[in-house]
């Protein structure tokens, strides 16, 4: 695209059909990501990222639809698409890496044969060619190309996770949506799937969505950060803006909820209540019930926007700084 | 009075594995995986000790062990200055009652037939512990109040899928609180939920320390969760202990490379002091075939000759901070 972005979720509703009614998991999300820059969606479970990324790949359930907004990749809007004109796309210019590398692979097939299978389904080249491929990519996630005709049981878990990083990678895509890549490895594993994640991003020159419930992470490979709760994005902006300047109080009891190793030893706060039930979400701010600045009624009964700070891309989402503005 | 609730001396857990027929036959050995491999703990009466290390090095297991749930190969297991002795009925009955334990996945460790007072309640009748049913509902309030369920009366009628994963996990410390044991063994137990309940149910485990002194073996991967609500703090890789030391000891100023790895990676959140991080390469290797020499040494950043020939005890290089390194330095 001429502005230099490379994605540009506008408006974005994804809502789910349940026997209950309408659950409204993503609800007016936007966001735009340069290319070759890194964005990372954080929040407690259930707030909506999962489904954020999943509209943008089109792979929802069943039940699940894009009611309105629209994903810009490339000048083309994916979410209007049909289901064969998205394939095009899929794998081959957007792939994912899934949550729980245990499950996300077949057991019952060499790990070699699924990533030639990934290949093979989109681009038309031969067997071999594929294979050489498949060699390639295991060298660049670290792993021995003799060990490519394994079963994954026979990998431990961070060279399942290499692996399924490698099949991400299989089509050379511009942008790679990363589910919790991390969460279930071991701590040193974790460290070294994350300074892969970096080294490959810096090599290949690929933007990302980065989703995790883990701020640490975000932090050390994205450049911006998306803080969603509740189906909607709480406050936004470089990783520096929210990390040392956050506005929401959302960011704040979240950032607080990890304890400090360099710092004093105090217990970390936790986030009184739960989410709203998204069936049937609050009128005003999604956040108010359990919010420790609120001001008023109007937290209860009027949605805040979301406005930029000093008219920079850090923007927040909360009456406390309308106010601020408006005054 | 003893001053150590547990004592574990020399303690070995072996697990022999399965092969098949043929093979067992034919080349007679058999396969051993060293879970816990000769290593001495104590806990002291009202203390929090936490056991952190990657998966596969064996802190579960030593837990397990404690509580009688996995059988010793060799090596003693003191209680309250006393040696377990499981053929002991009468013993292991108050045994139960005083050691107790919170597992890792409230999702898995609660019956879901059972409604939130039958799982309450359900130690009191394997105690034997005869009250009415008025008492019992009294108790079983006071246990559910105690962990942060509150009103208690109305999660009484509940069953286990109505609650959220921290209610659940709040659930099982209630039972574990009713019999007031004076230890209990926490498997993991916030690893389940989300960050934001974490701190409550951490909260809870020092109130209860404070409030009737109960002794905690903490296990955990997260070195900064153990940090945190810790006295103590034990390193453990492949079966052994690394490193065991005063919690911010441990967190600020180890000396084995392992710990020091293990710090340097943690997850920091808005603190530029944050340090370089020291990210080993390669996996831990199998229980199966633990290295030769210091068991740490096929991924130790400062390894020399005589970490590959010889293995380094567990010395206590100042008062009370122990440590298993032949060369036992700061790195970077």
């Amino acid at each position: 695209m001429k502005n230099g972005n490379i994605l540009e979720v506008k408006n974005l509703k994804t809502y789910f059909k349940i026997k209950q009614g309408i659950v409204k998991a993503v609800d007016d999300v936007s966001f735009e990501l340069k290319k070759g820059e890194s964005i990372g969606l954080v929040g407690e479970s259930g707030c909506g990222k999962t489904t954020t990324a999943l509209s943008i790949i089109r792979l929802l359930s069943d039940n699940g639809y894009i009611e309105s907004g629209k994903i810009i990749f490339d000048d083309v809007n994916l979410a209007a698409m049909t289901e064969d004109e998205i394939l095009n796309y899929r794998w081959n210019d957007i792939s994912m890496i899934f949550q729980g590398a245990m499950n996300a692979l077949n057991p019952v097939m060499r790990v070699s044969d699924q990533i030639i299978e990934a290949i093979q389904l989109h681009e038309s080249i031969s067997r071999e060619e594929a294979r050489k491929r498949v060699t390639e990519l295991f060298e660049l996630v670290k792993i021995n190309p003799n060990l490519m005709d394994s079963y994954p049981h026979e990998f431990s878990g961070g060279m399942r996770q290499r692996a399924i990083i490698a099949m991400a990678l299989a089509c050379n895509p511009a942008l790679i949506i990363g589910d919790e890549p991390t969460t279930a490895l071991d701590v040193m594993v974790q460290a070294q799937i994350i300074d892969l994640i970096n080294d490959l991003r810096k090599k290949l020159k690929m933007s990302m969505i980065m989703i995790t419930h883990d701020l640490s992470i975000i932090t050390e490979t994205c450049d911006k950060i998306a803080v969603m709760y509740a189906g909607k994005i709480a406050e936004i902006g470089n990783v520096d803006d929210i990390v040392f300047n956050y506005q929401h109080p959302y960011t704040e009891k979240l950032i607080k909820a990890f304890p400090n190793i360099y710092g004093e030893r105090q217990m970390v706060e936790s986030i009184p209540g739960t989410p709203p039930n998204l069936l049937n979400p609050p009128k005003g701010c999604r956040f108010a019930d359990r919010c420790h600045k609120k001001i008023g009624e109007i937290c209860d009964n009027v949605d805040p926007s979301l406005v930029s700070i000093d008219g920079s891309n850090h923007m927040v989402a909360c009456h406390l700084k309308e106010g601020l503005r408006n005054v | 009075m003893y001053n150590n609730i547990v004592d574990i001396q020399n303690l070995k857990i072996y697990f022999q594995i399965r092969q098949g027929f043929v093979e067992e036959v034919i080349k007679r050995e058999k396969k051993i995986v060293k879970a816990v491999d000769n290593i001495d703990l104590s806990i002291k009466k009202g203390e929090i000790l936490s056991l952190v290390g990657e998966s596969g090095s064996g802190k579960t297991t030593t837990g397990r062990a404690i509580l009688q749930l996995a059988k010793k190969t060799d090596g003693k297991i003191l209680f309250d200055g006393d040696e377990i002795n499981r053929k002991d009925k009468k013993y292991m009955h108050t045994f139960r009652e005083r050691a107790q334990m919170i597992f890792q996945d409230p999702y898995q460790s609660l019956n879901p037939k059972f409604m939130v007072i039958d799982i309450v309640a359900e130690p009191l009748q394997l105690m034997k512990i005869k009250i009415s049913q008025e008492e019992k509902i009294k108790k079983v309030i006071k246990a559910l109040e105690f962990a942060g369920l509150k009103p208690g009366k109305d999660y009484l009628y509940r069953y286990p899928h109505e609650l959220s994963g921290g209610q659940r996990q709040r659930v099982s410390i209630a039972t574990c609180f009713i019999v007031s044991p004076d230890f209990i063994v926490a498997d993991e137990p916030v690893s389940m939920l989300d960050a934001s309940v974490r701190a409550d149910i951490l909260k809870l485990f020092v109130s209860m320390k404070e409030q009737k002194d109960t002794s905690f073996l903490f296990i955990t991967h997260d070195l900064a969760l153990a940090w945190l609500i810790s006295d103590r703090i034990a390193i453990m890789y492949l079966g052994k202990i690394m490193e065991m030391g005063s919690a911010d000891l441990i967190a600020g100023s180890c000396l084995h490379p392992y710990s020091q790895a293990l710090t340097s990676v943690l997850a920091v959140v808005g603190d530029k002091r944050k340090k370089k991080r020291i990210v080993l390469e390669g996996e831990t290797p199998s229980p199966m075939n633990i290295p030769k020499g210091c068991r740490f040494h096929t991924r130790c950043p400062i390894c020399q000759k005589k970490c590959k020939q010889s293995e380094p005890e567990l010395k206590e290089i100042s008062s009370g901070h122990f440590v298993a390194c032949h060369f036992p330095q700061k790195i970077n």
